[in-house]
């Protein structure tokens, strides 16, 4: 007896099953979920993951370090830079490196470029969620400027590798900086926009407020975190007081607040993207001249040990262990997705609600499947 | 004229009305599929204004013949169905979605002296037509053996049933006035009183408001939400059926904004009165024609506006929008316009 078959046979006579997914306009990626509803009354949801399954933990220990970074960029797709540097954290760990001053400047900035075209991703899709289909396309448009800035300096736009061990790929030119900074004067404008089209739209607090509710005490019991975490009161960011990258020499906030529904997540993702802004325009002005790469030698081989590395992704903590043998190749490696402890918490908020109101959880979420599947 | 011409054929008054009848739905029909489809190119490019994109451009000059393509490929796309739907009802649902709104065509008056039939239950037997839509939507669910489409259909029926009610007593309010349910004399009416929307501006809000619910358009398009529903109703649908489904619901769109010009916006009536030509001539008729099409075209741009800034309203919260904000309104407005209708005229 396969899963659904369960499923249904467990129905009461007034419940009918009915499959959201794989291919769906609103799972965002390879989901399927298994949604037990009386009328349009959620009873019940059952996550189906494993679509997007690629190995990578695996493929990672059958390649050498500096071939795993690839596999990285793959798992959560919108915020490539951030794996890739959670991985290349780890193994500076594993191999006692020290990274270049001038490299890690350019790690915050392109980090945090990341995290704004992740979360503007978040927000055009989550309009199309609520139906707001005009905030879609706004929402593309200024991430399309992000994308370019990061080709600029990594030359792709969405698997970028950029970040290695030891550093980072190749120095950044003038033409980024130029971009960077003309981004810096427009965002905030457009933010202010993103208000008055979706933000203030009394429907759309009818759609998100009270919906989605999560106690704090369930989210650290699932293992929530992130922007989800934070909607609920705890200002939790492993940028502050963080040891990875030099964010304690930057003033920024942490944004957090008391709405633990779906406007909460989003009011944490739009202040996020605000205090993103701040942290580049600040990271830009103390880049300085310096090398970017350390000397290190040609082939990487770490001694024998572990390590576990936790940064903060744009959507939730991000960990990666690794262990090795002394040989040139990871003996194991696993990451710590955030989606995947995300999701795992939707059929405890989504129980009791609409079927309109899962969709608008389940884009609240932000999940990547390629970050659950891995 | 074509009455006329009709006169002139035969001698039998059945078979004049026959051809007269014949005649005129084939005019409304090419007329209006001209401009569903002028409608739906304008919808593309109008969300491509408002999303900063340049919509349809590589068809014909400035994508023009877009519109005929997309026609062709859907009435030439291969007609996929899977095998438990209930057929007959399954290809009788776009027929009746088509064919609702646009009998209800009939009775509006597009200009002095264009319509096809002026008779005095005008307005009844508009609403009894657009009452009639909501059986293609819920037939389509219903046949289609597919979930989303039957949740898509109940949404519907309820949807409709329910916007119905606070459209109807908002309309209440203006036949104290105008005191006839003849789409015709309404105008006539507005002729020497002045517009509807004047002296009725809640009427018109609250009508305006379920009209574009009653055509299941954004920010009430809960029936096709395609962000839960996949399609709606017309998952289902392919090729030549989805189009019609599409060709009735633009139609609707155009009998919703028709209706409201004529009642509360003054028909073919100019703004101010404003009269160059001599009443009953065929210039008068066409500048007629033209300021009913300008007022049609406003309301449609505002409909357009609507679905590309709103957020979609949830189902409940949906109802109690009609139940408990709409309704109540609609009765306090229709009691006060009662009151004033009855000092005013004794």
């Amino acid at each position: 007896m396969n899963f659904e078959e369960k499923l249904a046979s467990q129905l009461k006579p007034e419940e009918y099953l009915i499959n959201i997914g794989p291919q769906h306009p609103s799972t965002h990626g390879v989901l399927r979920l298994l949604v037990t509803l009386e009328g349009e009354i959620i009873k019940n949801v059952e996550p189906d993951i494993g679509y997007l399954h690629r190995c990578f933990e695996k493929i990672c220990e059958n390649r050498t370090y500096p071939m795993g970074i690839p596999m990285t960029d793959r798992m959560d797709y919108l915020g490539a830079m951030l794996n890739n540097l959670g991985y290349a954290l780890a193994a500076e760990k594993l191999g006692e490196i020290e990274v270049p001053v001038r490299s890690q400047w350019i790690r915050i900035i392109v980090c945090e470029l990341n995290r704004i075209a992740s979360h503007l991703l978040w927000l055009a899709a989550f309009g199309a969620d609520t139906g707001a289909l005009t905030m879609f396309m706004f929402g593309l448009r200024e991430r399309e400027l992000v994308l370019d800035i990061l080709e600029q300096a990594s030359g792709s736009r969405l698997t970028y590798g950029y970040i290695r061990i030891g550093g980072v790929a190749r120095d950044v030119d003038k033409t980024f900086i130029k971009k960077t900074n003309e981004f810096i004067k427009l965002f905030p404008a457009k933010l202010k926009e993103y208000e008055t089209l979706l933000g203030g739209n009394p429907i759309f607090h009818e759609r998100t407020k009270n919906v989605g509710t999560m106690s704090r005490e369930t989210a650290l019991s699932f293992g929530v975190t992130g922007p989800m975490l934070r909607s609920t009161g705890l200002a939790q960011d492993l940028r502050k007081n963080c040891s990875y990258l030099p964010y304690d020499q930057l003033d920024f906030e942490v944004a957090s607040n008391n709405h633990p529904d779906c406007y909460g997540r989003y009011l944490v993702r739009m202040k996020e993207m605000g205090e993103s802004l701040k942290i580049v325009e600040q990271a830009l002005e103390k880049l300085q001249d310096g090398e970017i790469m350390p000397k290190m030698k040609p082939i990487f081989k770490p001694k024998k040990g572990e390590a576990y590395v936790k940064i903060e992704a744009p959507r939730g903590q991000f960990g990666v262990y690794m262990e090795s043998d002394g040989k040139n190749k990871p003996h194991r490696v696993k990451f710590r997705a955030p989606s995947f402890s995300n999701l795992s918490v939707i059929n405890t908020i989504a129980k009791g609600g609409l079927v309109a109101d899962l969709i608008v959880i389940l884009g609240s979420i932000d999940i990547v499947l390629g970050d659950v599947d891995r | 004229m074509i009455q006329k011409f009709a006169e002139s054929l035969s001698t039998q008054p059945y078979i004049q009305s026959l051809i007269y009848g014949a005649i005129c739905s084939t005019l409304i029909l090419g007329v209006s599929a001209l401009c569903v489809m002028s409608l739906i190119f304008l919808e593309r490019k109008v969300s491509a204004w408002m999303q900063s994109r340049l919509g349809p451009n590589r068809v014909g000059p400035r994508g023009l013949l877009q519109m005929i393509a997309d026609g062709i490929k859907l009435i030439r796309k291969e007609d996929i169905v899977h095998d438990q739907i209930m057929k007959f009802l399954f290809n009788l649902a776009p027929c009746i979605a088509v064919a609702a709104p646009f009998a209800a065509f009939a009775t509006v008056p597009f200009a002095d002296g264009v319509q096809v039939v002026d008779f005095q239950l005008g307005i009844i037997y508009v609403f009894a037509l657009t009452g009639f839509s909501v059986v293609g939507i819920l037939i389509a669910g219903y046949a289609s053996v597919n979930r989303y489409s039957l949740l898509g259909a109940l949404r519907a029926t309820a949807q409709m049933i329910s916007y119905e009610i606070p459209m109807i007593i908002a309309l209440l309010g203006v036949l104290c006035f105008t005191e006839t349910l003849s789409l015709r004399e309404t105008v006539l009416y507005q002729q020497t009183h002045g517009w509807n929307i004047l002296y009725a501006p809640v009427s018109f809000i609250i009508f305006f408001i379920a009209a574009t619910a009653e055509c299941n358009r954004a920010p009430f398009d809960l029936v096709e939400a395609e962000s839960e529903l996949v399609a709606g109703f017309h998952t289902e649908y392919a090729g030549i059926k989805f189009a019609m489904f599409f060709f009735g619901e633009y139609i609707a769109m155009m009998l919703a904004c028709s209706l409201t010009v004529v009642i509360f916006m003054g028909g073919w009536l100019a703004p101010f009165g404003f009269l160059p030509f001599e009443v009953g001539s065929i210039l008068y008729t066409v500048w007629g024609l033209g300021w009913f099409a300008a007022k049609v075209a406003l309301l449609l741009f505002t409909m357009m506006w609507f679905r590309w800034t709103f957020p979609r309203l949830r189902i409940d919260q949906l109802m109690v929008f009609c139940w408990k904000v709409l309704i109540p309104i609609s009765m306090v407005n229709l009691l006060i316009m009662a009151v004033i209708s009855a000092l005013i005229k004794g």
